[in-house]
């Protein structure tokens, strides 16, 4: 499987969306349509304990009495909750090698520049033997495909698996940390993954264990009139540190599909998470047929002193996102970070940013926030950062910008800033700047065309955000914005 | 060999017509001055020899290097060796200096099937350019004109002009806003530049430039037309009656 790798992420860079293939594999499904019953199947097939059925049920029935969010500046079609499919997996039982996951599958990820071969790591760049490791979990629609490299992260005590081998194994630490950044009735997408998510990863760095390799998961959507709806749960306890990356895309369709997924996070004391995510969900084509709805909550505490989250992601693709990935600072001299690039084209419309919450003395926290619209799309930030009482001498700096490529995109923003402390510093810059035909001009005429001209522009435009990505991703993510704007300019 | 020739060239900006009828030839190791008011069509012409968008020519033809542009892009127009100096750089946030010197380079390369430049080799090559400017290793890693004074702009538009090494350089008024130092600078480095293989099409208001650049053909633009040519002796000429006396001839 090696001989595409090195080149597969080349492949990303086609004239149209490259990971909208179709995987042709048999797949057991359950009917579309949602109720207890439903629910109480997913369960059975996951062979889970009474609690997280009982769990799932409560948050169902929350869910039922919860109203569809309608503040987002996004518009869409009404969802039909009950002509989804909430499971889709491919037939037999998780493999227990490698050796023995069905080689179509393999085949994909190996399309897609994601090896699940321990020798190798998310293609695009040339390999020195010295370069940093990555694990992957990849999740095929509902369930976990293939885990890699859990063996050696065993031995450092790092249990890496998808949820539900965690569920298995590790019913301890799922049932004392599930919920417990996003509780179940947090918001309607929230809910409705608490009831129906079937697969995810799950992540628990032991004290003082620093993860000696990156972990990743890759979530591939391929069924049909199905949902995706997994949950990620990353538990850092003292001391420790681990980097995080998710990727995903999903088949070009011309229906919506719906990924509601949940992350939750929790770094005790001098612990550190850095959650990096470049999104690639298909996103509908030039008239605004089809893609993914990207409806996420993402979350993350610092529950202990000194402990710090970082969220990095890279926004490109879906139809719509709506998600705002956020930290609350508990802990004393805790940190949050959110750096943020979303790009959008054609029809695209995105509504992300962030959310900090100061409770703990001397907590800081930074947004900054790259919004990139183009064609017909529409772009916009929206965050909070909140000074509860307790947050003695917290701080913020938000920085949004926002680029304009052509004149029938939209950029807005909406911060918020609640502050119930005098001796708090909240700063807040924002700017709005367009590619000008003046500068596209220039680059022309040095020889560059105008789709490099754009993607250098927007690169630059982005590199605050950029250099945050572990280097894998960077080189992933720059090669995705490149494609993004494909058209962007005539 | 003709790098440049220009056939009664009728253009016209937003369907305004600017330039009435110029003739021009430019051949290899030749520098001409176009000189004129404001107003005169100078701008425009650069504009329309680089095939820019709402810049369209009525009538007349332009060939660049023995081949009419006719449906060349601008970059196809800039790869066949055509460059332009700009009066006023525009600046480019976020991207270094460097960044966009090996863009542009390796945009060059790649179009006659050479490899990427070799990072190590642009490197060396850009700062001995730099050096010959008087401009420092730090003005490479600053981004593309943002906050560079008037006459860092000039100079670095003489860098990218060295680095590429067009076959035909036109250069739009790179003396204006200069100080004598700065005008030097830029004098210096177009006299490196110039050579028998390439040609160098000087568009100024004032004489002042030719006093550090020998040009070999003066030609004054009045009203989109070139209304009188000559040689270096032309533009003093000019300095001394001014384009009124010459203009309506």
């Amino acid at each position: 499987m090696s001989e595409q790798s090195p080149s597969a992420a080349h492949d990303f860079i086609g004239k149209e969306y490259a990971a909208g293939f179709v995987t042709d594999i048999e797949q057991e499904t359950i009917p579309p349509g949602l109720d207890e019953a439903v629910i109480t199947e997913i369960s059975k097939r996951k062979n889970e304990p009474a609690w997280l059925l009982d769990w799932r049920l409560q948050a169902y029935r929350r869910w039922l009495d919860m109203p569809e969010p309608t503040w987002a500046r996004v518009e869409y079609e009404p969802i039909d909750y009950q002509a989804i499919s909430y499971f889709a997996a491919p037939t037999g039982d998780k493999p227990k090698s490698l050796d023995e996951v069905d080689p179509e599958l393999l085949r994909t990820y190996e399309k897609l520049g994601i090896p699940l071969h321990e020798q190798e790591l998310l293609a695009g760049v040339e390999r020195d033997p010295d370069a940093p490791r990555v694990a992957v979990d990849a999740v095929f629609d509902s369930v976990s495909v293939a885990t890699t490299f859990q063996e050696e992260l065993r031995e450092h005590g790092v249990i890496f698996c998808s949820f539900s081998e965690a569920v298995e194994n590790h019913p301890d630490l799922v049932q004392m940390y599930l919920g417990s950044v996003v509780p179940q009735s947090d918001n309607f997408f929230a809910a409705l993954n608490s009831a129906v998510f079937s697969d995810g990863s799950f992540v628990y760095i032991p004290k003082g264990v620093r993860c000696p390799m990156e972990l990743s998961t890759y979530f591939r959507i391929n069924a049909q009139n199905t949902g995706q709806f997994e949950r990620t749960l990353i538990v850092a306890d003292e001391g420790s540190y681990v980097s995080y990356l998710e990727g995903c895309t999903a088949p070009m369709r011309d229906e919506n599909q719906l990924h509601a997924a949940v992350v939750e996070l929790v770094a005790l004391e001098d612990a550190s998470i850095k959650y990096s995510t470049v999104q690639n969900w298909y996103p509908g084509d030039e008239e605004g047929k089809g893609g993914i709805y990207n409806f996420v909550t993402k979350r993350g505490v610092c529950r202990g002193a000194r402990s710090h989250i970082s969220w990095t992601q890279v926004e490109t693709g879906s139809a719509i996102t709506w998600k705002y990935p956020s930290v609350i600072l508990r802990g004393d001299n805790s940190v949050g970070e959110f750096y943020s690039v979303a790009i959008t084209n054609n029809h695209q419309q995105a509504d992300t940013g962030s959310k900090m919450t100061h409770i703990g003395r001397n907590t800081s926290s930074t947004i900054i926030s790259k919004g990139i619209s183009a064609g017909g799309s529409s772009n916009a930030y929206r965050g909070r950062v909140r000074m509860n009482p307790g947050a003695k001498q917290a701080r913020n700096f938000t920085q949004c910008d926002s680029l304009l490529i052509g004149g029938k995109c939209a950029a807005h923003t909406f911060p918020t800033i609640e502050s119930q402390r005098s001796d708090a510093i909240v700063e807040h810059e924002a700017t709005t700047s367009k590619v000008s035909e003046d500068q596209l001009f220039l680059c022309r005429q040095r020889g560059i065309d105008a789709e490099k001209a754009v993607a250098m522009i927007v690169n630059g435009f982005c590199k605050e955000v950029l250099r945050e990505l572990p280097m894998e991703f960077a080189v992933e993510a720059s090669k995705l914005l490149e494609v993004s704007l494909e058209g962007a300019v005539g | 060999m003709k790098l440049l020739e220009l056939r009664g060239l009728v253009a016209s900006v937003d369907e305004k017509q600017i330039l009435n009828g110029i003739d021009l030839t430019v051949n290899a190791g030749e520098v001409h001055a176009i000189m004129g008011p404001n107003g005169s069509g100078k701008s425009t012409l650069s504009n329309v020899l680089a095939g820019r968008d709402g810049y369209s020519v009525t009538q007349g033809e332009i060939e660049l290097m023995g081949a009419p542009v006719n449906g060349m892009s601008v970059e196809e127009r800039a790869l066949t060796g055509l460059f332009l100096g700009f009066q006023h750089p525009i600046e480019i946030p976020g991207v270094t200096n460097m960044e966009f010197l090996k863009v542009a380079i390796d945009s060059h390369r790649i179009s006659i099937g050479e490899e990427e430049m070799n990072t190590r080799d642009f490197m060396v090559q850009v700062r001995d350019i730099s050096k010959r400017l008087e401009l420092s290793t730090e003005f490479l890693k600053r981004f593309v004109n943002v906050g560079f004074s008037g006459g860092e702009k000039k100079r670095n538009e003489i860098l990218q002009l060295m680095l590429l090494r067009p076959r035909l350089a036109f250069l739009d008024e790179t003396d204006s806003g200069l100080d004598v130092d700065a005008l030097q600078v830029v004098a210096k480095g177009i006299n490196e530049f110039r050579s028998d293989d390439n040609g160098v099409v000087l568009v100024t208001h004032y004489q002042r430039l030719l006093n550090y650049v020998n040009v070999d053909f003066v030609h004054i633009m009045v009203n989109g037309a070139i209304v009188k040519s000559g040689d270096a002796q032309l533009a003093h000429e000019v300095e001394a009656q001014g384009y009124a006396g010459l203009g309506e001839a």
